[in-house]
């Protein structure tokens, strides 16, 4: 069951960003801009945690989880920090995500070439 | 073209070719990135739950499975299929944070060529930098709503 | 007191047939895959053509086209008064550093995809005008190049609109002057810059449609020609929705080119190559002609061409600052003799 809601919330959103890049002018690079944004707009909000709790990874692979995650880690780091989680919470839940990327990246960099 | 007002000119040329401009097959498109898309996130979901059979709670095993996903992105990339599945996928396969490391890889991957500093590492987030930008400047902004609305 | 050779607004008048000695192509792979596949002197499978880098690679094309078509006619550099080439790299390195290797005086253009029918037209005019015996054109594109410039890094994952076009790997060079025969230019007409406002840069053809259509109707005014004078009239990269989108205005304004229009972009690739709107670049109109349309001529397939290059005159700058796309286009009438 839980397979089914990831794979409907996953898919529903990413269908959005579809709909969003042919029938607007919009570019991938605005629509991933827009989504991180939206995701973390809606996660002040408190209903994007709905949404994670109903899709699981379908909420959370996307890029709008990744503004969930940026505020969730703000919120979590200003409950127990106060104002200074304002700042310091922003990478607490995404520090793995961004280091494992940068990291994998230059790896691959390393190791492929472009092909055609 | 004509005497007439430049500017009549080109809106009468921007509708003549918003008549002739082929669509973007938008239901198929559609279809393709909420399948592939929806796929993506329940690979996701299958090792958030193999994170979480070793005894991580759903939000320890969140980093985990974002650290993984952002590798089989970065990978496929690297092997050169990525791409080919965003030509059919669409969004299906940006979206996704394996979507995020594409494009982390790809500019990494294609500027090696002007050096290691100034190419691979000035390149590697010309397309995710504005990602975290804008993504860092919402959840400040927010923290701050929240933040002022505790005092 | 010599007679003035510009006919009408725009248009110049050879005094004579300047033929063309030879020429010579390079194209990759898909290009070679393509339905001209069998005109091009030389496919190169690998991008990198041997190179450790695409631009070295295209310079590289350049280059081979050039020593191609010099052992084709059997010239030395010697030989050769002017080279006149371009491409659509940014300082046009492709062909600068391929005419590193090249001891002949050189010019190097910018016309972005019109630049091969630029160079020719230059050429006309310094041949006509007496200033050299032979003159060598070239111009030169790269998908990979070009994408990297202009759009995005190749892998990234991204689905390309309808609308875009496939920028042509290819390298041509052409050699006009004393000794050639078979064919020649007759006339040129050199286009001014259009834009219409068009500001999609994944729609290239409908921002250079208006070009091709102000520069194909002033050279019928100024010539008092009609469609019916040439056996083809070739534009060079409109793609299809641009062609159709020229075709419609040209007949509005009189001229019927049902029946021997075409493009050079629709004619390099099949549909079914993945090329959404056709073939782009300043490698499209300078490989179709040289090695299609070139030996048309020869062997009597066509007497009469029109060749009308099309360049979008964009930046990456000038686009992410909102800019539209300014556009150009030259004719260049290539008779047989």
């Amino acid at each position: 069951m839980e397979y089914l809601l990831a794979f409907l919330v996953g898919g529903a959103i990413c269908a959005v960003g579809q709909l969003l890049m042919d029938l607007t002018p919009l570019t991938p690079a605005h629509v991933l801009v827009l989504f991180v944004s939206l995701g973390a707009f809606l996660s002040g909000l408190g209903i994007y945690e709905k949404l994670v709790k109903i899709g699981g990874a379908g909420a959370t692979i996307p890029l709008t989880g990744f503004g969930y995650s940026l505020v969730s880690g703000v919120f979590e780091e200003i409950d127990a920090k106060g104002a200074v989680g304002i700042l310091s919470g922003v990478f607490k839940n995404t520090s793995m995500g961004i280091a494992a990327a940068i990291f994998f990246g230059f790896l691959m960099a390393l190791f492929f070439n472009p092909k055609e | 073209m004509g005497a007439q007002d430049p500017n009549l000119d080109k809106k009468l040329y921007y509708w003549r070719v918003q008549q002739k401009k082929p669509r973007p097959p938008v239901i198929r498109n559609t279809l393709l990135a909420f399948t592939v898309g929806g796929l993506i996130c329940v690979l996701g979901q299958a090792v958030l739950a193999f994170f979480q059979s070793l005894g991580m709670t759903a939000k320890e095993a969140a980093g985990p499975t974002a650290s993984v996903m952002v590798f089989l992105g970065a990978f496929f990339t690297g092997l050169g299929w990525y791409d080919e599945l965003g030509k059919f996928a669409g969004a299906g396969s940006v979206v996704p944070i394996t979507g995020f490391a594409n494009s982390i890889v790809s500019p990494a991957i294609e500027f090696k060529r002007e050096g290691f500093v100034l190419g691979l590492g000035a390149r590697m987030f010309s397309v995710a930098g504005p990602v975290l930008v804008y993504g860092t400047v919402t959840a400040v902004v927010v923290g701050i709503i929240y933040w002022l609305t505790k005092l | 007191m010599t007679r003035s050779k510009k006919v009408g607004q725009q248009t110049f008048m050879f005094s004579r047939p300047l033929p063309i000695i030879g020429t010579a192509t390079v194209v990759g792979k898909k290009e070679g895959e393509g339905p001209l596949g069998e005109y091009f002197d030389q496919v190169v499978t690998d991008p990198l053509f041997g190179e450790k880098s695409w631009e070295k690679a295209e310079s590289k094309m350049v280059r081979t086209a050039i020593q191609l078509a010099m052992q084709k006619v059997n010239l030395a550099y010697g030989d050769l008064d002017f080279m006149f080439g371009g491409d659509l790299l940014n300082q046009i390195i492709a062909s600068n550093f391929a005419a590193r290797d090249v001891p002949v005086p050189f010019y190097g253009l910018f016309g972005a995809c019109s630049t091969y029918t630029e160079a020719l037209s230059l050429a006309g005019i310094t041949l006509d005008g007496g200033f050299a015996a032979r003159v060598l054109v070239t111009a030169s594109s790269h998908y990979q190049t070009a994408e990297r410039q202009y759009r995005f890094p190749t892998e990234l994952g991204v689905q390309r609109k309808p609308t875009a076009q496939w920028t042509v790997t290819g390298a041509a060079a052409t050699i006009i002057g004393e000794g050639g025969s078979g064919a020649a230019l007759t006339c040129t007409t050199v286009g001014k810059v259009v834009d219409m406002g068009i500001k999609d840069v994944n729609d290239m053809g409908s921002a250079m449609a208006p070009a091709a259509v102000a520069t194909i109707k002033q050279h019928f005014e100024d010539t008092g020609r009609g469609p019916d004078y040439y056996d083809v009239i070739a534009t060079g990269d409109l793609g299809s929705l641009g062609k159709a989108l020229a075709q419609e205005m040209l007949a509005e304004a009189g001229y019927d080119l049902s029946k021997n229009y075409t493009d050079c972009g629709v004619l390099i690739f099949r549909p079914d190559q993945d090329v959404h709107s056709g073939g782009s670049g300043c490698g499209c109109s300078a490989t179709v002609f040289s090695g299609y349309f070139y030996s048309g001529l020869l062997s009597g397939q066509y007497s009469k061409v029109l060749l009308v290059s099309t360049g979008a005159l964009l930046s990456p700058t000038s686009y992410q600052q909102g800019e539209s796309i300014p556009c150009i286009a030259h004719a260049v009438a290539v008779e047989k003799v």
